[in-house]
């Protein structure tokens, strides 16, 4: 099939970016989208270009690295499937299609569609962990769980740290991404004894970051490719009144 | 034998394994180690390079006892090491199931599974020290699968016949290394980890004997920098990409190993790669990388193609009786079960004769026909609801209707730098772990053991044999202008700068791709004499011309993804023509190794005891790699030929 990309080109995080139009030929249904751009890639380069920058790894739909907006949508048109997972049978000859990089004060750009995403390190260092140093571990039947809590927590842990949730955010929120991680947290017994330092700490580093808040519109959710519900910041939002009051 | 390739150096290296009853080794071990004391942990900084579950373990570990760490990787965030990519799960000795498990059996298995090509002592720590990983996890909060009663579940995986696979969902290597991910965000928010992402290391540098530092690129900035230390740790992950397309992340590579290799530490057993049945085929030129389809499909799928050569029917329009189902007719007892290298080669074989499905003949079904009308297709979504929809995502074939096309692809290198029994390389100060080592796995994985030894390494291995070495620091203080250092340095700004002003005209990719067309035909699933010569000349003249006429786009000083591939090109020619003398000169066939002309009357791999009971530890030579050998001593488990008929 044949298609028209715009791109969003920008050589650094100082310079000023611009769309720039590719026509694209041969592209074959069974390519992923990001096969796709490294078919044009391999074209730029002959012709001299730059290529195209993009995050990217397993391919796989695991790692979390591969972002992009791909006509207005944080991971593109299909539902539940990151952008390495996409392929371009989803698309039909002739058509055109925008690709540009997250946009969210908290994720400056780097490069072309590459941004900065580590302020989500960040908010995992102000207390999405659970203290238990190599060595010290009671035997892992000493504490059964709940089959029910288990599963739970299993859904919410599987975040894959994408950003998407940001990107498709009108203002710019962390906070399903950090509801993932204290609904995570907070269902596992070894969580409870730093529940409320954890998410005070977590949720003040989203604010220094530069996230926004969050006024309840569910992009967000909408956007997940893991699915990760709204019921996770309802939870992240209990935690953390009940922590804030106790601490006041 | 091939000397016109290689020369055989001095045999017998020291393993330190200490001697004594097995059981006892590691006690025995960690008890004669010297330790540091606390107060003297600040002194002494430790480089790890790598942050999968083999890095991130390590690196919170020593964090977590006070040393100065500074750790490495090269993606956005250190989360995203490809071990977040494992699937089916991770084994240890717990006997939860009370289905005769024990640590000698688990130490059988993989002394068995591996081959006869692995350390009796260092599998029998692994075995030992599994049970304390999933206590660790467990306390970390990952959340593995669990049963009604809240005790946590198991399962049989990879042709097992006890249950010790924990896991959790298909995601277990996400789970585990999110653990180890956050245990290291604990650390660098106390500030005893500097963690550096986006940075990749791209030498190693040695002053006097002792590796001291590593030189690194910022991926974002292209700033070169040095950073010094009293170790260096490698945790950098396999080399499967040398073949271009694998189940690895695209980012894998063999970098920092060479790197270290070219510098004095010897390379072990680099021919023995793991080749996984069931991957997803290729679908075309475009492909960039293969999907691997969980093992535990072969627990209810049945393998087949049709009998008549070149049949391009519908599957649903081929008879019963017109279908071949190889693996039951060669493996009755085992029968899809037959683990992965046996898999692997017997559906090469049918494809070879001309039986293959899908694009260029290269697929055989995995059916699921039989197991929707025992089962009832809801429970066979339950199972494997996930892995459906990611092949129907993939291939755009729905596999409820239409049996799934598999094909082998390479997923696991068992080789790597060789270590001795506390995980340290030949050069004083290098520890390697995780599947960057050749150690523990022979010339065979079994599957769920990759994750167990990562994280064995991580946690409880080399926190504790890396204290005896640094005993002896903080060593002599080092600055930038040290003439070891510069020189380190000065090699990486040379290479850069050949790159950015080679006047080139072929992609970097596209010799990527080429490189990796003749591992996998001459140095894949069958590997011949004749293959191997004509590969090494052909890898050979690839590397000449990858140096006359590779073009690299871009500056120095930015963001630069193909200089980036570049570098890691340039290593893995190298790398593939050792690969290539290593399959050579072993002329028997062991685990993943398969070499065409030793084999049993029924087509099955035949090992050569008398002659190769060794690991094949290489040394760097400017005009041919010399071969060092260490013999291979088995007094627990004697060698038998595996049978899985
Ligand atoms: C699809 C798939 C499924 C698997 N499933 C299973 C399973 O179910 N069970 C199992 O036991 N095993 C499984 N394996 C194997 C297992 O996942 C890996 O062997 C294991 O995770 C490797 O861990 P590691 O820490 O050694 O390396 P990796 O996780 O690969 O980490 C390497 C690290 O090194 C860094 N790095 C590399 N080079 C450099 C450099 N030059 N400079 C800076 N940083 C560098 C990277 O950034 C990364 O942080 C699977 C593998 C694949 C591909
Ligand atoms: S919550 Fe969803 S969208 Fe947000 S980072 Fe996690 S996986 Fe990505
Ligand atoms: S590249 Fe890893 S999730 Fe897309």
């Amino acid at each position: 099939m044949k298609l028209s990309l715009r791109i969003w080109r920008q050589p650094d995080a100082q310079a000023p970016g611009e769309m720039v139009s590719y026509e694209i030929d041969e592209v074959s249904e069974d390519a992923s989208f990001l096969e796709m751009l490294d078919v044009l890639n391999e074209r730029l380069i002959s012709e001299g270009d730059d290529p195209v920058a993009f995050d990217h790894d397993c391919r796989e739909g695991i790692c979390g690295a591969c972002s992009l907006v791909i006509d207005g949508q944080p991971h593109g048109p299909q539902a539940a499937t990151t952008t390495c997972q996409l392929h371009m049978r989803k698309f039909k000859d002739g058509d055109s299609i925008d690709i540009e990089p997250y946009r969210a004060g908290a994720f400056p750009v780097i490069k072309d569609l590459v941004v900065d995403r580590s302020a989500f390190d960040r908010i995992i260092q102000a207390g999405g962990y659970i203290s238990a140093p190599t060595g010290t571990a009671p035997d892992a039947h000493a504490v059964p769980i709940p089959k029910q809590d288990a599963d739970a927590a299993f859904s919410a842990a599987a975040c894959i740290g994408c950003g998407a949730c940001v990107a498709a955010c009108p203002n710019g929120s962390g906070m399903l991404f950090m509801g993932a991680k204290v609904t995570h947290l907070s269902l596992m017994p070894q969580g409870q004894p730093e529940r409320a330092t954890r998410v005070l700490g977590m949720v003040a580093a989203h604010d220094d970051a530069g996230f926004g808040g969050c006024t309840n519109t569910g992009e967000c959710a909408a956007a997940c490719p893991k699915e990760i519900g709204l019921d996770v910041i309802g939870k992240l939002n209990r935690d953390f009144r009940k922590a804030a009051v106790r601490a006041a | 034998m091939s000397t016109d390739f290689y020369r055989e150096g001095a045999p017998a290296l020291d393993t330190k394994a200490p001697a004594g009853p097995i059981a006892e080794r590691w006690e025995k071990r960690r008890f004669s180690g010297r330790l540091v004391n606390p107060a003297n942990r600040r002194k002494l900084r430790v480089i790890v390079v790598g942050t999968g579950l083999a890095g991130a373990s390590a690196a919170a570990t020593l964090g977590e006892l006070g040393y100065r760490v500074a750790n490495y990787c090269f993606q956005d965030s250190s989360r995203r090491a490809h071990s977040i990519a494992a699937q089916g799960g991770i084994n240890a000795a717990k006997n939860y199931r009370n289905d005769g498990d024990s640590v000698h059996r688990l130490f059988y298995d993989t002394v068995k599974g591996g081959d006869f090509r692995s350390r009796e002592s260092n599998v029998h720590r692994l075995a030992e020290v599994s049970t304390e990983i999933i206590d660790q996890c467990v306390a970390q909060g990952v959340p593995f699968a669990r049963e009604y009663g809240g005790l946590l579940d198991n399962r049989s995986f990879g042709g097992a016949q006890v249950s010790r696979t924990f896991y959790a969902r298909g995601q277990t290597g996400q789970q585990l290394l999110l653990g180890a991910y956050q245990a290291l965000q604990r650390q660098v928010a106390a500030g005893t980890v500097d963690l550096h992402t986006r940075h990749e290391m791209l030498e190693l540098i040695i002053v006097e004997g002792k590796a001291r530092g590593i030189v690194v690129r910022d991926l974002v900035t292209g700033e070169i920098s040095t950073e010094l230390a009293d170790a260096v740790v490698l945790a950098t992950g396999g080399y499967g990409n040398v073949y271009f397309l694998s189940t690895n992340a695209m980012g894998c590579n063999v970098t920092a190993g060479w790197r270290a290799h070219r510098k004095g530490a010897y390379f072990a057993n680099p021919c023995y790669t793991q080749i996984h049945p069931t991957c997803i085929p290729q679908s075309g030129e475009h492909q960039s990388k293969l999907t691997l389809m969980s093992e535990s499909l072969r627990n209810d799928g049945r393998v087949w193609v049709p009998k008549k050569k070149g049949d391009d029917r519908h599957p649903a329009d081929i008879p019963e009786d017109e279908r071949d189902y190889y693996l039951e007719r060669r493996y009755p007892a085992f029968g899809n079960l037959v683990p992965r290298d046996i898999a692997s080669r017997a559906a090469k074989v049918v494809c070879d004769e001309g039986h293959g499905v899908g694009p260029g003949g290269l697929g055989v079904y995995l059916d699921f026909a039989g197991a929707i009308e025992r089962l009832g297709k809801k429970a066979v979504e339950a199972k494997y609801g996930n892995l459906f929809d990611m092949y129907e995502r993939i291939t755009g074939e729905n596999p409820y209707e239409r049996p799934m096309r598999i094909y082998p692809a390479v997923h696991y290198t068992m080789g790597g730098l060789w270590v001795d029994y506390d995980l340290s390389s030949n050069i004083p100060g290098l520890f390697v772990t995780g599947e960057a080592n050749f150690s523990d796995h022979g010339a065979n994985r079994l599957g769920a053991s990759a994750l167990m030894q990562g994280l064995s390494d991580g946690y409880f291995v080399l926190p504790n044999t890396i204290s005896d070495y640094l005993a002896d620091g903080p060593f002599d203080a080092l600055d930038e202008t040290h003439e070891d250092v510069v020189a380190a340095r000065k090699d990486v700004d040379d290479r850069i700068s050949f790159f950015l002003n080679n006047d080139g005209d072929r992609t970097v990719d596209s010799f990527h791709r080429e490189l990796g067309k003749i591992m996998w035909e001459y140095c894949g699933m069958e590997r011949t004499d004749e293959g191997l010569r004509k590969a090494i000349g052909l890898i050979r003249g690839l590397k000449e011309e990858f140096y006359r006429r590779v073009k690299v786009t871009g500056k120095a000083e930015a963001l630069n993804q193909e200089l980036e591939k570049a570098g890691r090109v340039a290593d893995f020619l190298e790398l593939g023509e050792l690969m290539c003398i290593d399959a050579l000169h072993r002329t028997e066939s062991c685990g993943g190794h398969f070499r065409a002309e030793s084999q049993t009357e029924d087509g099955e791999a035949k090992r050569d005891d008398d002659n190769f009971s060794y690991v094949a530890a290489w040394e760097y030579g400017e005009d041919a790699p010399v071969l060092h050998k260490e013999a291979l001593e088995f007094e627990y488990v004697k060698p038998t030929q595996r049978s899985y008929k």
